[in-house]
């Protein structure tokens, strides 16, 4: 069955200027697609370009290179203001630290109508008001919530209001940007069992952007691990875990601890070499890494001639 | 073996203008010579406060000690003058915090830092220090130690200063070292590096770790005992494979049950502990946990549970364990655990008896 592509994004690039006539390939050249109905997770360390990807897709930051096809259309492209405000509501984003994503001095109510008034989807007060506590309630909080102001709820509850701010327009799909970093194991648990909830109810589509492997695992279905601005491994959720080919994928892998005392004690964590030059310096230079190459249906691995060999002999 | 520290009945509170937050209500352990205590808990349980009380951090006013001794070495660290403890502290007991990018000061170059210490506690000035500085810098496994001597913070990535702050904390061979969340703002490739260098320091010079950390994976890659805080208090403590396969405490279970595993199935939600932490300005009656509790029975919301002996090594403060409780089956992800690994503990067996979930 041919699935519909949701997102398409084309070898996107995004260099910063850092002086000098040197900048920061802080994403490099990356091509991969989204689904319609699926958790694409992206994982990688500090400095990878994860994120700096998710901010580049909803156009937070103009892209270097590369193409950004969303149902079809490039939205980079997109400068009309009615195309701009038409891409805006069938895309949003749920930001990591709940504590400065949300303005402290609008009250709970404008920040989740903020979208609703700008896109004119109430017609009346009575009814922005009633989307504002349907909204509410569909995140687990309650309709007294909505006069108060954000320092007066906790991580979580702040977390579940940004959440609920990015339902508010009925976008087609989400981009959390690791969205339960900064909370609590129990609080952590709670979220993400909402957005699958609601990804299940609405029909979202989400690109999940965390470095927690373990609930990155729970949350995905397919799962892609980027390294200094490249993507080197994009596979199923269970195929990355039962079988990592790129060795920054085993490293990363082999790194996490889990929360039992026996398979601790025998752990081996594996230490990936790099060979790249790392994401600064100048525009001109290629830091290209070897293509990648389908190892399986599904399974795409950066890996060079010599590298696919090696793996297609250890197979036999 | 021997006690080096040994906290009873501590309590902190802080004076605020909304009222009296009781952070540590009634905390005791001992840690023993050369082993690694975790302690665990979410934001708020008051574990980076009990580690603060211990040396001697918090700031008076608002906070205080109201009640309970922290002995060392026959010394009550609660009761010490300033002057008395500031022989202690970064001594005997030193402490490296979360944080590498605000704990280091960043006008003064890697080696003053370091030397600080050591001039202060041991004397050591000139060659001597550099010397030593040199020796920690390589224990501490920094490259090129010589170089860094003149460095400054800044020219330093997050996993290298976080080793500058372990070296700061080891310059004077302490016989405690309080780790609060030392890797929590690192990735999980320069979190295994440090957590190696912890274990292999501890194996060379003997010192005794507090390892304050949310992450049950880190715990369970760390340590020989846990103990287990919520609201306060001390909710469980046993040896590390007591409280990862034989868990006792309904919250214990929850922390352990919210945690993704790789072997989970992705269509079932996650076992989350509904609600908040209660708020310690005005603590709930009875067991703070109780409205959290999917376990709770009318008594936990009117008596607080007494701390049960479940082994010599294992304890867990819950009324399930009283001798008149109902059997109760803990979530399934702790009974898999247990049947995996303790299939012969009286907490594996006691499932078979059905009841409640």
């Amino acid at each position: 069955m041919e699935r519909e592509k949701l997102l398409e994004v084309k070898n996107l690039k995004q260099h910063f200027k850092i002086g000098r006539g040197r900048v920061v390939k802080a994403v490099d050249g990356i091509s991969f697609d989204i689904y319609k109905g699926e958790v694409l997770g992206l994982v990688g360390e500090s400095g990878c370009g994860k994120s700096t990807t998710g901010r580049t897709i909803i156009g937070l930051y103009d892209a270097t290179d590369g193409d950004v096809v969303f149902k079809g259309e490039n939205v980079h492209e997109k400068k009309s203001k009615a195309d701009k405000l038409k891409f805006n509501r069938a895309m949003q984003m749920i930001f990591q630290d709940p504590y400065a994503s949300l303005n402290p001095r609008m009250t709970v109510a404008d920040i989740i109508a903020e979208g609703i008034d700008i896109h004119g989807l109430a017609k009346t007060k009575e009814d922005r008001m009633n989307r504002v506590y349907d909204l509410l309630e569909t995140v687990g909080l309650t309709k007294e919530h909505a006069s108060r102001y954000p320092h007066e709820f906790s991580g979580g509850q702040r977390q579940r209001i940004g959440i609920a701010r990015a339902l508010a327009v009925e976008p087609d799909f989400i981009i959390a940007d690791e969205p339960i970093s900064a909370l609590d194991v129990s609080i952590q648990a709670q979220v993400v069992n909402l957005m699958k909830e609601l990804q299940r109810d609405r029909d979202l589509t989400y690109l999940f952007i965390a470095h927690d492997l373990s609930m990155v695992k729970y949350i995905s279905d397919r799962i892609g691990v980027m390294y200094q601005g490249h993507l080197v491994e994009l596979a199923t959720a269970d195929r990355l875990y039962e079988n990592p080919i790129h060795a920054y994928t085993k490293s990363l892998l082999s790194a996490i601890p889990l929360p039992d005392p026996e398979h601790e004690r025998t752990r081996k964590r594996i230490v990936y070499e790099s060979t790249s030059k790392g994401p600064v310096g100048r525009s001109d230079e290629d830091s290209s890494i070897p293509p990648l190459r389908e190892v399986e249906p599904g399974h795409y691995v950066s890996l060079t001639d010599e590298e696919y060999e090696a793996y297609k002999a250890q197979l036999v | 073996m021997e006690t080096i520290l040994s906290v009873r009945d501590l309590e902190v509170s802080f004076h605020t203008y909304a009222g009296t937050v009781q952070a540590v209500r009634g905390v005791s352990f001992d840690l023993k010579k050369g082993e690694t205590l975790a302690i665990v808990g979410e934001s708020g349980s008051g574990k980076s406060v009990t580690s603060k009380a211990i040396m001697r951090l918090i700031p008076n006013p608002p906070g205080e000690i109201t009640n309970g001794e922290i002995m060392f070495e026959g010394k009550d660290l609660a009761k010490l003058s300033e002057k008395e403890m500031l022989k202690i502290r970064g001594r005997d007991i030193a402490m490296i915090f979360q944080d590498p990018m605000t704990s280091l000061n960043p006008t003064m170059t890697i080696y003053k830092q370091i030397a600080e210490g050591l001039k202060q506690h041991q004397g050591l000035t000139g060659e001597d220090a550099k010397k030593r500085t040199l020796e920690l810098l390589t224990l501490v496994g920094i490259p090129n130690p010589e170089a860094r001597l003149k460095q400054y913070p800044h020219q330093l990535s997050g996993g290298m200063r976080q080793r500058i702050v372990i070296a700061i904390a080891l310059a004077c061979n302490p016989k405690v070292l309080i780790a609060d969340e030392p890797t929590t703002a690192l990735d999980v490739t320069i979190q295994a590096q440090i957590l190696e260098l912890l274990k292999d320091i501890q194996q060379k010079t003997g010192t005794a770790i507090i390892f304050i950390t949310h992450d049950l994976g880190v715990v369970a890659n760390m340590a020989d005992r846990v103990a287990v805080m919520y609201a306060g208090r001390l909710v469980e403590k046993g040896t590390v494979d007591e409280i990862f396969y034989e868990p006792r405490h309904p919250y214990t279970w929850g922390l352990l049950g919210s945690m993704p595993r790789p072997t989970d199935d992705r269509n079932e939600a996650l076992p989350a502990i509904p609600g908040t932490p209660p708020n310690l300005l005005d603590p709930p009656k009875g067991d703070a946990f109780a409205p959290r509790n999917p376990y709770a029975m009318k008594i936990d919301f009117e008596k607080e549970p007494p701390m049960f002996q479940v082994s010599d090594t294992h304890f867990a403060s819950s009324w399930l364990l009283h001798p008149q409780a109902p059997a109760v089956n803990p979530p399934r992800a702790i009974r898999e655990l247990a049947l995996k690994y303790r299939p012969d503990s009286a907490f594996a067996k006691s499932f078979t008896k059905g009841g409640a979930e």
